[in-house]
């Protein structure tokens, strides 16, 4: 008994998540290309070659391109032999390292940048002590507002990716290989630059052009580590637009970018597909052994204990920092009491200033919860039948078609998805600017392609062959739904609701640009609070950083805990 | 003629002891092969010779010399892996010349080499093919003539016949063979297959959980194995508890299927192995066994047939040509103690 086609009934599922795209994705990337081209009649080419003839934006797109390669190439070269070690070796607590270790790629990156300023900022531990201790009038070590800043915080963003993509792809090649070539003559060198690193080139080039593209893309970390004096593209973008409300130069600069990124994402897609390569891979146990020598120890100390402090040193400095006083309020006396305290929280619930625009910083964690429940609740309900279809459909032209299409916005930086927003959805036919709505859409465009690749695997490991044994084994189809299918999507669901809960708590790009002023979220109040005076303006940025932190952490161990096996298609 | 020697090797993976003190030499032109179950150490033995691991305790010589300070790609050895390791990077030509390339040899003499041993393993011409679309058995004579490309000093092969299927490998061990041979190779081959060994080498080491078990020519291992384990693992079953008394200093074995003397030195409970090569249909020999026919199936050449003696259970190859009697028929036996049976220490 069949009513509807096997073709109809994946067009049927594809269909949500096809008009989800076409008027939240498509038409706001079509306003941008309109608006970039609306200002000149000189062709296809002429808002380019104007954006270009400014030396100030031809200076901003060579300094997002330089900083971008410079923050890639110290990410390898801090990352490679960390993949190396994690792919070669077995030591106690590695798995906890490993995990450790991701828990930086997902934090949002307003807690990041307000981590490295709890450390290395004016008002960080390093300078409070250093000032402490040899009576200094001012910070000695100026990092925020400097390229070090920019630098450091992409290599503590992005190892993690050369670490997982590198590490993981060298695990499973076969030692043997460069066994092999070394009983045949050749040296340790030689064996790295002829077997090894010819072999694991797809994974080291794929994860090198992924942290190129979000470093390329980088806002929040340049926003506030690297101040009024860097700008990289995404930055300047934000400023045309917020600032200076020259929509069509951002437009054109968001269309470059766009263009930049497109590009490198096919390449990624390509690279991908090239590691797919016939290498007999083996499983991570025969291919991994002991430190034995004290050589291999001591790598394996020094690199453990540098990552953990790159890693770990700026995450706790925040939280510490957030409890602790260390310097008096403006206006009060220089003698102040140091040590521990709430206070920074407890402010958390009061409106001092009492102006009309200024809300509390509770309530922007009020508004926060409620975006991203409404996020969780409208990307499952597009996400469920698109990975449906995915999974079970995988073999029809629409899935096929439909595919790539919902990685696009991945390759779309957050603040051209803002951009699109302002120019498409604020005037008639769809004016979404009064809609409480509006940001849960963005949020949702983010989190989208994760929800996704999250689910499709999940879905698609729900075999016909697991239900019909479990009816073999006695079991009635309600039973088989009751014990097999739900338990499994169940999990996946989950999985897939807290990528989308924490995403959209931490999504900064977006909802800079559309955010309206009365109901701002949590990063965009610790944006605030880090850009303004005072103690008590930078412990409250530093305590909403340490909410936001462990909430992130949370989810993240969440979803380590309920995934099921080791899927996730990226 | 000096070769390799290997002398007490010991070798543990943190609780596990892989190696027990394990010594044996290979002469020069000589093939030996490692015959023991998976896990009896005989891989790790390779792995040390090679360089690739370190032995806790023990040493391997070249012609005398210790080679623990030399590395491993200086040691001038071949190793072929059990799935070949072939580089998937590399095409045919490529794998092969790497080791001529990384012991310097000039550019127009590694084509030769290339060519010349692609047409010694019955490859020729197969320089520029992708080794990923090679079938089992053309990855297996790439990663052989890779091996002995660069004229190893000693070559060594991991169970290099262990992923194909029965047919090639019977094939391919004659091929093994005639290579070797022609070669004058000196080589240690590593198997757990007794007619591999018995087949490709001139002399069969035996070994079990980490230990030399018995070492000579195959024939003379097959006829006297050494242990109650050697004679399980060659497939000769018929293995009996006993008890040694001597009468007039003579030594008689008491078993469930009656008494058998014997030449041991060993009293009390024992274990007998009666040879089934040397068991006869009839009533020729100094011993006499009377059963019954079981069961018998036919093997081809042979029928293999299990006679119940006393209501214990033997089991006999007998030409398929002698006239055999029908399952359920009683069965006349006959052996020779002095070539039928094997007397060892009660398990």
């Amino acid at each position: 008994m069949k009513f509807i086609s096997h073709r109809s009934r994946s067009a049927l599922l594809w269909l949500p998540a096809a008009l989800f795209l076409a008027l939240f994705y498509f038409y706001p990337l079509g306003s941008i290309l309109q608006a970039s081209f609306a200002r000149g009649q000189g062709g296809l080419l002429a808002p380019l070659s104007e954006a270009f003839g400014s030396p100030a934006i031809r200076g901003v797109v060579w300094f997002t391109t330089w900083q971008a390669t410079l923050s890639t190439l110290l990410t390898l070269a801090f990352g490679l032999p960390g993949a190396y070690l994690l792919a070669r070796y077995r030591f106690p607590g590695k798995s906890l390292l490993q995990a450790l270790s991701t828990i930086p790629f997902v934090l949002p990156t307003l807690v990041v940048a307000a981590a490295f300023n709890a450390l290395l900022g004016p008002r960080g531990w390093v300078n409070l002590g250093l000032m402490e201790l040899f009576d200094l009038a001012q910070p000695p070590v100026r990092f925020t507002y400097s390229l070090t800043a920019i630098l450091l915080a992409h290599v503590f963003y992005n190892t993690a990716i050369v670490l997982r993509l590198v590490g993981d792809f060298w695990s499973h090649l076969d030692p043997r290989l460069g066994q092999a070539a070394q009983v045949l003559g050749a040296s340790r060198g030689r064996t790295l630059r002829q077997i090894t690193l010819p072999l694991i080139m797809p994974a080291i080039a794929s994860a090198a052009l992924l942290v190129f593209i979000f470093n390329f893309t980088s806002f929040g970390v340049i926003l506030v580590l690297g101040g009024p004096r860097f700008a990289t593209l995404e930055v300047e973008i934000y400023y045309q637009t917020v600032g200076l409300f020259n929509l069509p130069l951002a437009a054109t600069l968001a269309m470059l970018q766009l263009g930049c990124t497109l590009c490198l994402t096919v390449v990624y897609t390509y690279l991908l597909r090239r590691v797919s390569r016939p290498l007999s891979l083996r499983p991570g146990a025969i291919t991994q052994k002991r430190l034995v020598s004290w050589r291999e120890r001591l790598f394996a100390a020094i690199y453990i204990a540098i990552l953990l402090g790159l890693l770990v040193t700026p995450l706790v400095a925040l939280a510490a920092r957030s409890f602790t006083r260390l310097e008096a309020e403006r206006g009060q006396l220089s003698q102040v009491e140091r040590g521990f305290t709430l206070d920074f929280y407890k402010e958390l619930g009061f409106n001092r200033r009492e102006s009309l625009f200024y809300v509390s910083p509770a309530t922007a964690i009020a508004v926060s919860l409620g975006y991203a429940s409404a996020t969780v609740l409208l990307a499952l309900l597009l996400g469920l039948p698109a990975s449906w279809a995915l999974a079970r459909h995988a073999a029809s032209p629409l899935s096929r078609a439909f595919d790539p299409l919902l990685m696009l916005p991945l390759g779309t930086s957050a603040v051209t998805l803002g951009l699109g927003f302002i120019l498409a959805l604020s005037r008639p036919p769809l004016d979404l600017r009064a809609s409480p709505l509006l940001i849960p859409l963005a949020h949702t465009l983010v989190a989208f392609p994760f929800v996704v690749r999250s689910l499709a695997p999940a879905l698609r490991s729900i075999r016909p062959r697991l239900g019909q044994a479990a009816a073999v084994m006695g079991a009635a189809p309600l039973q088989v739904a009751r014990y097999i299918d739900l338990p499994l999507v169940g999990r996946a669901i989950l999985v897939a609701a807290i990528f989308a809960f924490t995403i959209s708590l931490g999504e900064f790009g977006a909802t800079a640009l559309i955010a309206r002023p009365e109901y701002p979220t949590i990063p965009l109040v610790i944006y605030r609070f880090l850009s303004q005076p005072g103690a008590l303006n930078y412990g409250q940025a530093l305590a909403l950083s340490t909410i936001l932190m462990f909430i992130t952490a949370l989810g993240m161990l969440a979803i380590e805990r309920f995934r099921i096996a080791d899927v996730g298609e990226f | 003629m000096p070769g390799l020697a290997i002398r007490d090797i010991q070798k543990s993976f943190g609780e596990v002891i892989a190696v027990r003190g394990v010594s044996f030499e290979v002469t020069q032109g000589e093939t030996v092969a490692l015959l023991g179950p998976s896990g009896c150490g005989k891989s790790t033995i390779l792995a040390i010779i090679a360089g690739l691991e370190k032995p806790d305790q023990g040493e391997v010589l070249w012609d005398s010399a210790d080679l623990a300070s030399t590395p491993v790609n200086q040691r001038g050895f071949g190793l072929m892996f059990q799935d070949f390791a072939l580089f998937p990077h590399m095409n045919v030509a490529d794998n092969v010349a790497f080791g001529l390339r990384m012991a310097g040899l000039p550019r127009h003499q590694v084509g030769e080499r290339v060519a010349e041993v692609l047409e010694l393993v019955g490859l020729p011409g197969f320089e520029p093919r992708d080794v990923n679309t090679l079938s089992g058995g053309e990855q297996q004579r790439v990663a052989l003539a890779r091996s002995m490309a660069p004229h190893p000093r000693l070559l060594m092969l991991d169970e290099p016949l262990g992923s194909l299927d029965r047919a090639l490998r019977d094939r391919l061990v004659e091929e093994l063979r005639l290579i070797l041979r022609r070669t004058k190779q000196t080589a240690i081959y590593v198997t757990h297959d007794q007619e591999e060994a018995f087949a490709l080498a001139d002399r069969v080491v035996v070994m079990n959980a980490g230990r030399v078990e018995q070492s000579g020519a195959g024939q003379a291992i097959y006829q006297q194995p050494a242990s109650v384990f050697v004679a399980r693992f060659l497939g000769l079953t018929n293995l009996l508890p006993g008890e040694v008394s001597r009468r007039d200093g003579r030594a008689v074995v008491q078993t469930a299927i009656g008494q058998v003397p014997a030449e041991t030195s060993l009293d009390g409970p024992v274990t007998l192995l009666l040879h089934p090569d040397a068991v006869r249909l009839g009533t020729q020999g100094s011993c006499r066994l009377e059963g019954s026919v079981v069961e018998r199936s036919f093997r081809g050449g042979v029928y293999r047939t299990t006679v119940e003696v006393s209501g214990v259970k033997l089991s006999f190859d007998f030409q398929s040509n002698q006239s055999l009697p029908e399952e359920g028929q009683p069965i006349q036996l006959a052996f020779d103690p002095a070539e039928a049976v094997r007397i060892y220490p009660a398990e």
